[in-house]
């Protein structure tokens, strides 16, 4: 019982999660004023108005509309009121800082793959800074998965053939559980990952090694060999790679203002784009795997549908490197 | 009322293979009754092996069984109990007499609603004994598209429960709007009566959507059509949508008419008029309504835009109205009562208390960021066990206990009642009040397995399910015990006014001698 009053035994580890726990609090102790209002009056009626002999004599009451929509009234008020804190908290949880530093997660039965811009692969551990933005833009390679991490009261669905986004910034160096929170067969229950928070200077020292590793690699030396979960290759360089591979250039000019079969993709991310049928979109993660997965849904203003369907030719993987790649033309 | 007894009762005429011939409502209902209420045990038997595996960290079972064992507790309990439970078997019983008529108004379709059902169960018992299920009652793709556990079964199995579930809808709604005796007004009705003509809206509206929508996960399992898959085009999301759809409205197809029962229940035993009559009644039809419009808020991190989280939110947030209104119109119905502490009247008290707590904690899951957390964590297993199994399966021992003297005129033995009442409510809280801490902890649902950290509350759960075990071992044994008793049970033993208790106990074949007259509510307890 010592519980009741207290909302959890979890650190507070990101900006947002002492928000979520005031909203928490402030619905727990409505919560109990109303349970103890309404069930002390109920075992008060009971023990105060029990049947003493068969005879007893009851009132004839059959209502009272004014105490009745005063209640009504009164809870419709308390109820707006949590309904709008929930959703102005909720805004800062969708609404990413500009700068964020961008990871992408990728979620498989049952583990996770996390990869850095500078083509760092980790799994099952994801390193941020304290102190910043974290931005992660997450997909799955097979069924739902959740990502959640209790300390910092969040949590957001991966889903296979779409980008999820999850930002935060984590206020608490240390390690932190992550757990998945969305059914997913057999391993669910084990599918964990750790965020590590580091200080600035020790991220700043971290990214550096693995910079390091990333030479290394590229140019066949050793020190890569000690860092084997990195993978050697800048995930924009594994998408212009791509982009020569199936063939995209042929259609796809990367310089500026270059039109060949179709448009130049040199800029377009975070652009607005006029499609055919004269409404408007934001370049986004989305959109770049919906050109590539349905091309002919949202046609470019003045292009003919000549683009392919690149569904079932292109793996998850190499999905996000392009998708890298793209925004990195700018 | 002795005049009664030349009257055969609905019991004694005929051999076992009348029952299964049978047209009369009343022994429909009794065979609902024995149907779900055996299935309410096989549901509660898998949930007393889920809380065994979570009893220490570690496994016991494999994660694979595990996953199975939840995904049965849930389907069964949901699609074989709680859904068809109250209406088809009490309701069933009791509407047809609450309104004065003879039977419910097409008594073929009333038979073929039952074998429908048991055609359904039968499927989804085969998907157990051919390899299982460990979908999660949700069966949310694409992973039960790809899972090779037996889901084509189970989700057939569903579906055509579904059909027995619009039939009986159908039935009853005409049979309120056709068959009402003469005096019989919708005001004067009983206030059970308008909580199943709600449920019966909700089950013919809702019930086809999740028909379709099993039959899409079926097309695309066995032909290979790409509708919530992305490997095939298709957009998981959308079955979230789809199965919500009609889950969500579900929900009040379970409890309201646990609702009805209460709203019959303590009138009597407080020997009182029900406060708000009109208030109660609409607001089983209010929330009716707004179910409809809700059920996205169990896809606030689903990936669904902001936009339709902000409106699925708030519309959330009215539902809390009209179930105020009621709870607190239950609790001033005692009011200068005269009440007297049986086992249906302990049951409906338990009803008011477990599922105002189920209702509370609702808040903290329709409040968007607090949601952010909690979603998918035990919290929300506990609140919904605080709904389905403190509000409906409580008004639903309620109603047993009141309504046994009449349908087997017999009466059940008090002194265990209240033990076995005592046992399942103290077993209650024991097992998901602790569950609310581990959801705010952090510790996620359907985990076959769980850190340390969460060891402590885990056990003490488990212990409290042993406890809802014994409760309802007893229950079980002095209910079947009790049919075999010689005494006879009084035809009103609770001095209720509703028009059951002017019948013999059990009632005759045909209800009524002569079509009674209806002249005044059903609440005219006190004196003005
Ligand atoms: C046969 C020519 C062709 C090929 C090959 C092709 N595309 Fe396209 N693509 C087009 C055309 C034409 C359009 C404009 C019409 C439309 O929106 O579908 C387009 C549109 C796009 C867009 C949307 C651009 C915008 O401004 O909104 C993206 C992104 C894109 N393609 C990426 C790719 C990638 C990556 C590849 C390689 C995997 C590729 N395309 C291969 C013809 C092609
Ligand atoms: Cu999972
Ligand atoms: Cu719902």
């Amino acid at each position: 019982m010592f519980r009741l009053l207290s909302r959890s035994s979890l650190p507070q580890a990101s900006t947002l999660a002492p928000k979520v726990d005031v909203l928490y609090d402030f619905i727990l102790w409505i919560s109990l004023i109303s349970f103890v209002a309404v069930i002390g009056a109920l075992i008060y009626f009971v023990f105060r108005y029990r049947r003493r002999t068969e005879s007893d004599k009851t009132p004839y009451i059959t209502g009272h509309s004014v105490a009745e929509n005063a209640v009504a009234v009164g809870l419709l008020a308390v109820v707006m009121a949590i309904f709008a804190w929930g959703w102005i908290g909720y805004k800062e949880i969708i609404q990413s800082p500009a700068e964020a530093l961008e990871i992408q997660i990728l979620g498989r039965q049952w583990l996770w793959q996390v990869e850095y811009d500078n083509g760092r692969t980790l799994v099952n551990e994801l390193v941020v800074p304290k102190g910043k933005p974290v931005q992660l833009i997450m997909t799955s390679a097979d069924v739902l998965h959740s990502f959640y991490v209790p300390d910092f009261r969040l949590k957001q669905d991966l889903v296979p053939g779409a980008y999820t986004k999850l930002w935060f910034e984590a206020t608490e160096a240390g390690e932190h559980q992550v757990f998945c929170a969305e059914y997913c067969g057999t391993a669910h229950a084990q599918m964990f990952a750790k965020v590590k928070v580091l200080e600035p200077e020790e991220y700043a020292r971290w990214q550096a090694e693995g910079g390091q590793a990333q030479v290394a690699a590229t140019t066949g030396g050793k020190k890569g060999a000690a860092h084997s979960v990195h993978l050697a290759v800048n995930l924009a360089e594994k998408g212009r790679q791509v982009f020569t591979q199936k063939g995209c250039m042929a259609c796809h000019a990367v310089e500026k203002g270059k039109i060949l079969v179709g448009p130049s993709l040199f800029g377009i991310f975070g652009k607005q784009e006029t499609l055919a049928d004269g409404s408007k979109v934001v370049v986004d993660e989305n959109y770049l795997r919906e050109s590539l997965m349905d091309p002919q849904l949202k046609l470019v203003k003045g292009f003919p549908p000549l683009m392919p369907t690149f569904r079932g030719v292109l793996t998850d993987e190499e999905v996000n490197a392009l998708v890298a790649y793209v925004k990195s033309l700018k | 009322m002795a005049e009664h007894s030349h009257h055969k009762s609905y019991l004694e005429e005929g051999g076992v293979k009348s029952w299964f011939t049978t047209l009369d409502h009343k022994r429909i209902g009794i065979m609902y009754l024995f149907t779900t209420m055996f299935f309410f045990a096989v549901g509660g038997i898998f949930g007393l092996l889920v809380r065994l595996e979570l009893l220490q960290p570690g496994p016991l079972f494999s994660p694979d069984l595990y996953n199975k064992f939840f995904t049965l507790h849930g389907a069964i309990m949901i699609f074989m109990f709680i859904i068809p439970n109250i209406p088809a078997a009490l309701g069933n019983f009791f509407l047809p007499i609450h309104i004065g008529a003879k039977d419910v108004a097409f008594p073929r379709l009333n038979l073929a609603s039952y074998y429908i059902f048991v055609g359904g169960a039968t499927l989804l018992i085969l998907s157990l004994l051919t390899g299982g299920v460990d979908t999660g009652w949700t069966f949310y793709t694409p992973y039960s598209i790809r899972t090779a556990t037996s889901v084509v079964l189970a989700t057939l199995g569903v579906f055509v429960m579904g059909f027995s579930g619009i039939l009986t809808g159908l039935n009853f709604m005409t049979t309120v709007h056709k068959l009402r005796a003469p005096g019989m007004t919708f005001y004067r009705m009983p206030l059970f009566i308008w909580a199943i003509y709600a449920t019966a809206i909700i089950q013919v509206l809702a019930t086809p959507v999740i028909g379709i929508t099993t039959l899409l996960l079926v097309m695309e399992r066995v032909l290979g059509v790409g509708f919530f898959d992305p490997k095939l085009g298709g957009d998981p999301v959308l079955f979230q949508h789809f199965f919500w759809f009609y889950s969500h409205p579900a929900v009040y197809i379970m409890i309201l008419p646990g609702m009805g029962i209460v709203s019959e229940v303590i009138p009597v035993f407080s020997r009182k008029h029900i406060f708000g009559y009109k208030a109660i009644a609409y607001s089983s039809l209010a929330i009716a309504f707004i179910s409809f419009i809700v059920w996205g808020h169990h896809m606030f991190v689903s990936s669904q835009s902001p936009l339709a989280n902000f409106l699925f939110s708030i519309l959330t947030m009215f539902v809390a109205v009209p179930t105020a209104i009621k709870i607190f119109n239950w609790t001033a119905t005692l009011y200068k009562g005269s009440i007297q502490l049986k086992t249906p009247m302990l049951y409906a008290l338990a009803f008011i208390f477990l599922f105002t707590i189920g209702g509370l904690t609702g808040l903290f899951l329709a409040a968007l960021s607090v949601d952010v957390h909690l979603h998918d964590t035990y919290f929300v297993v506990a609140h919904f066990h605080y709904v389905m199994m403190g509000g409906t399966v409580m008004g639903l021992l309620a109603g047993l206990h009141y309504w046994w003297p009449k349908m087997f005129g017999k009466m059940y033995p008090e002194t265990l009642g209240k033990i076995s009442w005592a046992f399942n409510f103290v077993g209650f809280n024991v097992t998901f009040l602790p569950q609310f801490w581990l959801g705010s902890d952090g510790m996620p649902r359907r985990y076959h397995d769980y850190l340390p950290q969460y060891a402590h509350w885990n056990l003490v759960s488990t212990v409290g399910s042993w406890l809802i075990g014994a409760g309802m071992l007893l229950m079980f044994g002095y209910f079947i015990a009790s049919l075999f008793k010689k005494e006879k049970a009084a035809d009103n033993p609770w001095g209720g006014k509703t028009l059951e208790w002017q019948i013999s106990s059990p009632p005759p074949v045909h209800n009524f001698e002569k079509t009674p007259v209806i002249t005044e509510g059903p609440y005219e307890y006190g004196q003005p």
